[in-house]
Parts: C-alpha cells; sequence; structure tokens
C-alpha cells in the first residue's frame, strides 16, 4: 500500500463529510444483504408488512427447519453437491493450472507466446461459442445428468486462472530454478519442490476464486443436470423460486444460506482475495 | 561431468547451456501440454463444429443434415432474435460504460488510507460474492410493486415509483440498474491501478497545478487506462452473455413483454426447449463474429488511448 495517498482532506469537516458520503454508499450496497437476512427470519405476511419492518420480530428460527425439511427443495443435499463441485474444481484448478502457468511463467520454449495467446483469446471466448458441440459429445456418451461434464474439463486447466497463476509464477526468481538444475533437479522436481512451495499463497488465492466462482456457477449446471437431488444450491435456488414464487420466506432462507458460505470464506480470507484481484495481472 | 575437454576452459559452459536449454524446453513443452490438449478438446475443436453444425438441421437425435445457410435465413426473420439482441445491445451499451464510471468514482474515494478504508473495500466487494439467483431473488423481492420496501419507501417520500421488473417499459432498465450492484471486482482493479501510481509522480502534479480535477485528467486517467481497457473488454465480452439474472427474472420468455428476453436466453431456449441445434449454433457464430469485432475494434482503438507505462507491450 506505498502509493495510498495520504488524507487530503485535512479539515475535520472535510473528513465527516467523507465519511458520511462513503457509509451512505455502503448502506446502499448492504441493503440487499440486509433485506435478504431479515426476510429470511420473517413469515410471508411480515415479509409485505407496510409500514416497513427493519428488524425481524420475533426471529422465526423455525424458518431454518421448514426450509431443510422441504421435500420440493432438497437443501443439504444440494448444500452437499455444491461443496463437492466447487471443492473438486478448486482442487483441479490449484494442481492443472499451476502446471501450465509454471511453463507460461518459468520456461522458456520455442512456441510458448503463441500458446500463451491462444489461451488469451480462450479466456475471451464466450462460453457458448464452443458449448453446444461439447454439450453433445457428453450426451453421446451418455454422462448428461452427473457431474463428469462439469469438473473434468478443469482436469487440463482453465484459461482465466492460468492467466492468473502466471503473473505470480513470473516473480519466481529465475536463480533459484537455474541453481537447481545445476545440482541436477529435473524439472519435474523443481515444479514440484521448489518452485510450488514460493507461490504456496497465490495457489490459495485461485482456489479461493475457483470455489466462488464455482458456487455461483448456473449455466453449466442447469443444462447438464436434469434432477433435483443432483442440483447445486445455485440452481436448486432457481427452480424453486420459479415454482414457487409466492413462498418469500423460504426462497429468502434458501438465498441467504447459499450465499453465507461464500460471505464467511470472504470475510476469513480477505487479504489474500484483494491480493489476487490486484495482482490480476494487467500488463 | 560429461565434458569432454576441461582444458579448453571456456567450451564446457555453453555446452552445457546449451543443453540446459533443450531440456527446458522440452520441459516447458510437456508441462503446457495438458493445457494444450484442454484447449484443442474444449475450445478449438468445438469451435469449428459450431461453425458447422450452424450449417445443418440437427435436433440431436439422429445425424445434423447440411442445410447450408437456412439456419441464418430462420434467424433473420426470427423477430425474437432481434428483440433479444436489440435488449442486449441496449444492456451491454449502457450498463458497461456506467459501471466502469461509478467503479471509478469509488476507487477514486477509497483510495485514501482511513479507519474505515477496509470495511469500504469489504462492503463494495462483497455483492460479487452473491451467487447471481440469490441476488436476483432478493431485487425481485426489494423491488415488488405496492408490497416491496423500496416503493413503499418511495411512495411514503411522495414519489410515484414505476413496477420495476413489471412494467415491460421499466423492466430493462431496472435490469441494469441490478447489474451496477456487484462491481467489486472493477473498483478493485482500478484502485489497485490507482495505488500504483508512483509517488513521485502524484506529488509532482499536486506542485504543478492547484486544481484537483487537471491532476485527475491529466496524470491519474492516462496511468489508469490499462486497468479501463481491461475492464471494460471484460465488460462487453461478459454483458453480451448475460444470461442468470435475466432468466431468473423474465424466465425463458422475457417477461414482462419480452422487455427482459436476452440473447442467451433465446439461444437456451432454441437448444435446450426446442433442441434446435442447428439454430442455436448459427446464434452462437453470430455472437462469436460480434465479440470478435468488437474486441478487435477495442484493442485497435486503445493504442491510442492506453498509456504503458515504460513501453510495455
Amino acid at each position: 500500500m506505498s502509493g495510498q495517498r495520504k488524507p487530503k482532506i485535512g479539515t475535520r469537516f472535510g473528513m465527516l463529510a467523507y465519511h458520511a458520503l462513503m457509509l451512505a454508499i455502503s448502506a446502499v450496497f448492504l441493503l440487499p444483504f440486509y433485506w435478504m437476512t431479515i426476510s429470511a427470519f420473517k413469515t410471508n405476511a411480515e415479509i409485505f408488512s407496510d409500514p416497513v419492518t427493519w428488524l425481524p420480530d420475533p426471529i422465526r428460527w423455525e424458518n431454518i427447519a421448514s426450509l431443510l425439511t422441504r421435500d420440493d427443495f432438497p437443501f443439504v443435499q444440494q448444500f452437499v453437491n455444491s461443496v463437492f463441485y466447487a471443492g473438486s474444481v478448486a482442487i483441479l484448478v490449484c494442481l492443472s493450472c499451476s502446471l501450465a502457468a509454471y511453463s507460461f511463467g518459468c520456461l522458456r520454449w520455442r512456441g510458448r507466446n503463441l500458446v500463451f495467446a491462444l489461451t488469451v483469446c480462450a479466456l475471451l471466448m464466450p462460453t457458448i461459442v464452443t458449448f453446444l458441440p461439447v454439450y453433445l459429445a457428453w450426451s453421446k456418451l451418455g454422462l448428461t445428468g452427473t457431474y463428469w461434464p462439469l469438473i473434468t474439463p478443469f482436469l487440463f486447466g482453465d484459461a482465466f486462472f492460468i492467466f492468473m497463476l502466471r503473473q505470480f509464477f513470473m516473480g519466481v526468481p529465475r536463480e533459484l530454478l537455474d541453481a537447481a538444475r545445476l545440482d541436477g533437479a529435473s524439472e519435474f522436481r523443481i515444479w514440484w519442490q521448489i518452485v510450488m512451495p514460493q507461490v504456496r499463497t497465490p495457489l490459495i488465492i485461485v482456489g479461493l476464486f475457483a470455489t466462488v466462482y464455482t458456487w455461483n456457477e448456473f449455466f453449466l449446471p442447469l443444462i447438464y443436470l436434469q434432477d433435483r437431488e443432483s442440483f447445486p444450491l445455485s440452481v436448486g435456488l432457481f427452480t424453486f423460486q420459479s415454482q414457487r414464487a409466492v413462498e418469500w420466506s423460504v426462497s429468502m432462507m434458501g438465498a441467504f444460506l447459499t450465499a453465507l458460505p461464500m460471505v464467511a470464506l470472504f470475510l476469513f480470507t480477505q487479504r489474500l482475495f484483494q491480493r489476487g484481484l490486484s495482482s490480476t495481472g494487467l500488463k | 561431468m560429461p565434458g569432454k575437454s576441461p582444458s579448453v576452459g571456456a567450451a564446457p559452459p555453453p555446452r552445457r547451456n546449451r543443453k540446459a536449454r533443450r531440456g527446458e524446453a522440452r520441459a516447458g513443452l510437456l508441462f503446457a501440454l495438458p493445457w494444450i490438449v484442454g484447449m484443442t478438446l474444449f475450445v478449438a475443436i468445438p469451435l469449428v463444429l459450431t461453425f458447422y453444425i450452424a450449417q445443418t438441421k440437427f435436433q440431436i437425435v439422429g445425424a445434423p443434415k447440411w442445410v447450408g445457410l437456412q439456419n441464418y435465413e430462420a434467424l433473420w426473420t426470427d423477430p425474437a432474435f432481434w428483440k433479444s439482441a436489440q435488449n442486449t445491445l441496449l444492456f451491454a451499451v449502457i450498463s458497461v460504460p456506467l459501471k466502469l464510471v461509478i467503479a471509478l468514482g469509488l476507487a477514486l474515494l477509497l483510495n485514501r488510507a482511513t479507519a474505515l478504508s477496509g470495511f469500504y473495500r469489504t462492503v463494495f466487494y462483497l455483492p460479487f460474492l452473491m451467487p447471481a439467483v440469490a441476488g436476483s431473488v432478493v431485487f425481485m423481492l426489494l423491488l415488488t410493486p405496492n408490497a416491496g420496501p423500496v416503493n413503499i419507501a418511495l411512495e411514503a417520500m411522495g414519489l410515484n415509483p414505476p413496477d420495476w421488473l413489471l412494467d415491460p417499459k421499466a423492466a430493462l432498465w431496472t435490469l441494469i440498474l441490478l447489474s451496477l450492484w456487484p462491481l467489486g471486482v472493477e473498483t478493485l482493479v482500478f484502485l489497485g491501478g490507482l495505488q500504483n501510481i508512483p509517488k513521485d509522480v502524484s506529488e509532482a502534479a499536486d506542485l504543478d497545478s492547484p486544481k484537483r480535477w487537471h491532476k485527475l485528467v491529466w496524470v491519474t486517467l492516462p496511468l489508469i487506462t490499462p486497468m479501463v481497457l481491461f475492464n471494460l473488454v471484460i465488460g462487453i465480452i461478459y454483458s453480451f452473455q448475460v444470461f442468470t439474472q435475466a432468466i431468473v427474472i423474465g424466465g425463458t420468455t422475457g417477461t414482462p413483454a419480452e422487455a427482459t428476453l436476452m440473447y442467451m436466453v433465446v439461444l437456451y431456449r432454441a437448444a435446450f426447449r426446442y433442441f434446435n441445434m442447428g439454430l442455436a449454433a448459427a446464434m452462437a457464430t453470430v455472437l462469436f463474429v460480434v465479440v470478435l469485432i468488437l474486441t478487435l475494434l477495442i484493442f485497435q482503438t486503445a493504442r491510442s488511448w492506453v498509456h504503458y507505462e515504460g513501453g510495455e507491450r
């Protein structure tokens, strides 16, 4: 944070005005979260009360139980699915993308720039442009309705996370690699024992991003999965909402419990998150 | 040591170097190989196949039948195609620049060290973590006509608020408004750029001109143009693919009155409701061409307005 400016507005009044403005903007940004949270603990009638009530009174804790026991919204099962989906993608991304990122960031080889340029093209390619044939192939293999089409591609890597990780790999000092090479270490050993420990923090950052992206992914599971029991939470919530639009308190409890794990994950690791962003690599 | 003649002195190191370099080159390719295979399997081949399927009649079952440009002709006369293209274009053209301006404003506001800086940063970032489905459902509740809190509050202030997502005239604008909520990523990318501006440059600008907006226009903005480019390209590409918010709020028909019907929703409908893969692939191809042209155009003009420090790239 060395480049950060000192507060320019020296006067106390200026400082006060600044914080008043920032707090007002913050309130606008937080309102949907707040409304979701209080609505999750209200009855339907209380949600739409006029005048607006800003705190649930009484707090309807029973809403949690009534969400968890519904059979048209198997929340627990879908929660487990989401954990499985996001967790496996995050682990695969860390492994597969670090291979390619090491190659792009630390090794010199002919064709590297071309392959990396193609990676950037793949990154900018709209998903749908390549999606239909891939879907048809999985459907031919009879694997739609399972998580195979959702997870397997990450065995090979992902353009965005390779791009992100490469920036960090580029920061590994070259002398370290050369020294290891002189000692006769194999390239695989250099990657695993010397470079990987150097980028441990970036790997955690990429893992966190992959977790959030996958937890919130909607399009792919919507298309590949067919029955309620196999949905992740994003699709489960959508299906419930589109069929039972009037049961707002259940929808809100569902939304609240879907968002909560990611918000909690972020709050515990936000330093890492923000470091990941500021180095998304713009050069 | 396999070196044959250590007495020559200068000879062995280059030789070992060359060998090492060859080893490094082989390793480089080997480490990139899984990804090269992945790109071929999941990007290159499907891309070509999409172009091919777009010229066939293909209903998933049975073999694709070659029909030439018929799918494109069908699109040309399909009102849903034009309506969704128009909605999506309007959405992208308004929401992306607006989002960039607001994100930049927030980043400028955030760019000072106060006791609450961390808190503000967290607050602006949080909406990005909200699953798009959950966020959209919450906004549907907040903006419910008559009974929702936003309208109750606005009516209490004596205003006459619109029906937001239920009014065919307002629905698309509401969707644009909602798309401005998750702008934490853009803001933090800008903030990163602002904080990378060297202190001496910033201070020199302060001395040169006492007017703050001079510094903003002539020093700060040029120095963060790479971030503007990054956010612009990513923003345009993503907003052309807007899907989740649109289908949660408008379903597959873009209620009310197709006001929220987006390009990806029509494509989804064609492929997975009507199983018309040929038509869907034609739509995907059109999207590809449009995004390609736009991206090239942006990168082309970027040469004249993006400033890279030290002439990088």
